[in-house]
């Protein structure tokens, strides 16, 4: 069943992560990926993350991918121009870098993540619980320095909107 | 093997069916209740034709609609025109699988066993109630840009902007009820204000407030109801819809005003609970079953809900982001401090 489900998500996640790089319509584009991220999110779901799988949702599809949503409403962009270099060599040769780079992660990754059946539900370990406590207590450090970094970085964009002073 | 089948299919679909039954039967009532409670507050008689005073005026509504033609303008996005009532309705509907009505009940001896009246009970139930609520704006957005009007796309961007300004308070008001239960599952946060004999209304009052506010705003309803301005937007975000579209995004609006209601009835009246479950000489309360009460207090915030729709003129847009942003955002930060710094007193 967990099995399933997975496969189901991950085919979805896939063709449409695919359809959002390829398709000419920025709208297009933005529900594809919206659709990508409830797919992960079924996907964290179901191997027992329940407190990313909401996260993902509220955050990513709730906020992120509107304000995104926004701009593109904003500016209305209709359709985008194909941008053909009309380098076919570096082209492909970008393409095969691309790949490269995506097998030497998934060899990397699947050395060291640890296997499928450590984080099925029951195992405790993707409960917001779990999550919360490991936040205040053993990553207490990284998570203060990055909600300090985020800080810096909104009062950056605040500074860089700002109209001149006359 | 029959035991797994019967508890985990048959219970659930009856379950389902009959949340799915009742919900719709009590929205379609609901645009009748609203119709005469503003009829009231403005001294008139309101829908009295169709049956016995007007009662069957929501069957007529719906008769009405569902034969009407249904238009797709010129220019039109069709696909996401027709994708925007449905991801607008679902997400609605679908939060339903987690509000809880009522404890464990046999219905008067009818049940073998007693059986849960709400689907189900997951630990995150309050995230998953935000995350799922969260996709509606997507109808409205999607909805607003389809339609190639340029009424629609403003009303579709206010509403975009508003629903995610008035998210953050409203999260931080649920931070400050979390902090008092101690857990993200709704069954759970209601069997703390039992134990704790307290509902968390009285320590939260703050944070009930705020909620309430922002859940008028996330409902569109008035006095926030920017996105559909009649006087400025002909109708906002639905201006191009007709026929049973429209009635997708109407119906939408009042199941969001019932899950707003029901999640303050949750999180800060206790749910099911009789009031002042505390006190000991009030236990002729007791008679009253539990899902009665719940839906008494899921009435009187949808009756808050009109009559405000009755009292108040709108807020203009830049009024409304500086409510959101410069007075709820601080203060509800300040209410976290606030009851978090109570929840240490008093619980150590």
């Amino acid at each position: 069943m967990v099995t399933y489900v997975f496969l189901v998500a991950a085919v979805v996640a896939v063709v449409f992560s695919l359809v959002t790089i390829a398709h000419r319509n920025p709208v297009v584009n933005v529900l594809s990926l919206a659709i990508v991220f409830f797919a992960l999110s079924a996907i964290y779901a179901v191997v027992g993350m329940d407190f990313l799988a909401a996260i993902q949702l509220i955050v990513y599809s709730g906020a992120v991918l509107v304000l995104f949503l926004f701009v593109i409403m904003l500016l209305n962009i209709r359709s985008v121009e194909r941008l053909g270099s009309g380098r076919p060599l570096q082209a492909a040769l970008g393409a095969a870098a691309a790949i490269a780079v995506g097998v030497a992660i998934v060899l990397v990754i699947g050395k060291q993540a640890p296997t499928f059946g450590s984080l099925l539900p029951g195992t405790g370990k993707g409960t917001a619980f779990a999550i919360g406590r490991s936040l205040m207590t053993t990553h207490l450090f990284p998570f203060e320095f990055i909600s300090v970094l985020l800080l810096a970085a909104l009062i950056g964009a605040l500074v860089l909107a700002r109209k001149e002073e006359r | 093997m029959d035991q797994p089948l019967y508890q985990f299919i048959v219970i659930p679909l009856v379950k389902i069916v009959v949340i799915l039954g009742v919900l719709s039967l009590i929205v379609a009532y609901l645009t009748f209740f609203e119709r005469k409670v503003l009829a009231y507050i403005q001294v008139r008689l309101g829908p009295n034709r169709v049956g016995p005073r007007g009662w069957l005026q929501p069957v007529a509504d719906a008769l009405k609609l569902l034969v009407k033609e249904d238009l797709v303008p010129g220019g039109a996005q069709k696909f996401v025109f027709m994708l925007a009532p449905a991801l607008i309705i679902v997400p609605a509907f679908l939060v339903f699988a987690v509000i809880p009505f009522g404890p464990a009940t046999r219905l008067f001896g009818l049940l073998p066993e007693a059986i849960p009246p709400y689907l189900t009970d997951v630990n995150i139930a309050l995230l998953f109630v935000l995350g799922i609520s969260s996709i509606g704006v997507y109808g409205i957005i999607l909805g607003g840009w389809a339609s190639n009007n340029k009424f629609s796309l403003m009303g579709a961007l206010r509403s975009g902007a508003q629903m995610i300004s008035y998210e953050v308070p409203m999260g931080f008001a649920i931070i400050s009820v979390l902090l008092m239960a101690g857990s993200l599952s709704l069954v759970k946060i209601v069997e703390a204000q039992q134990s704790s004999h307290l509902w968390f209304i009285f320590p939260g009052l703050l944070g009930f407030g705020i909620y309430f506010i922002c859940g008028v705003a996330e409902t569109n309803r008035n006095p926030f109801d920017l996105p559909e301005a009649e006087s400025e937007l002909v109708a906002g975000f639905h201006t191009e819809y007709s026929g049973m579209k429209f009635a997708f995004f109407f119906l939408a609006e009042y199941t969001n005003m019932l899950v707003v209601s029901s999640l303050a009835t949750v999180l800060f009246l206790g749910g099911w609970l009789r009031p002042f479950p505390n006190v000991a000489w009030l236990g002729f309360l007791g008679i009253v079953p539990p899902f009665v009460w719940f839906a008494l207090k899921v009435a009187g915030f949808i009756f808050v809900y009109l009559w405000f729709r009755g009292t108040f003129p709108r807020y203009r847009f830049d009024q409304l982001m500086h409510v959101g942003w410069k007075w709820l955002l601080p203060l509800s930060l300040a209410n976290v401090l606030l009851v978090g710094l109570i929840v240490l007193l008093v619980k150590g």
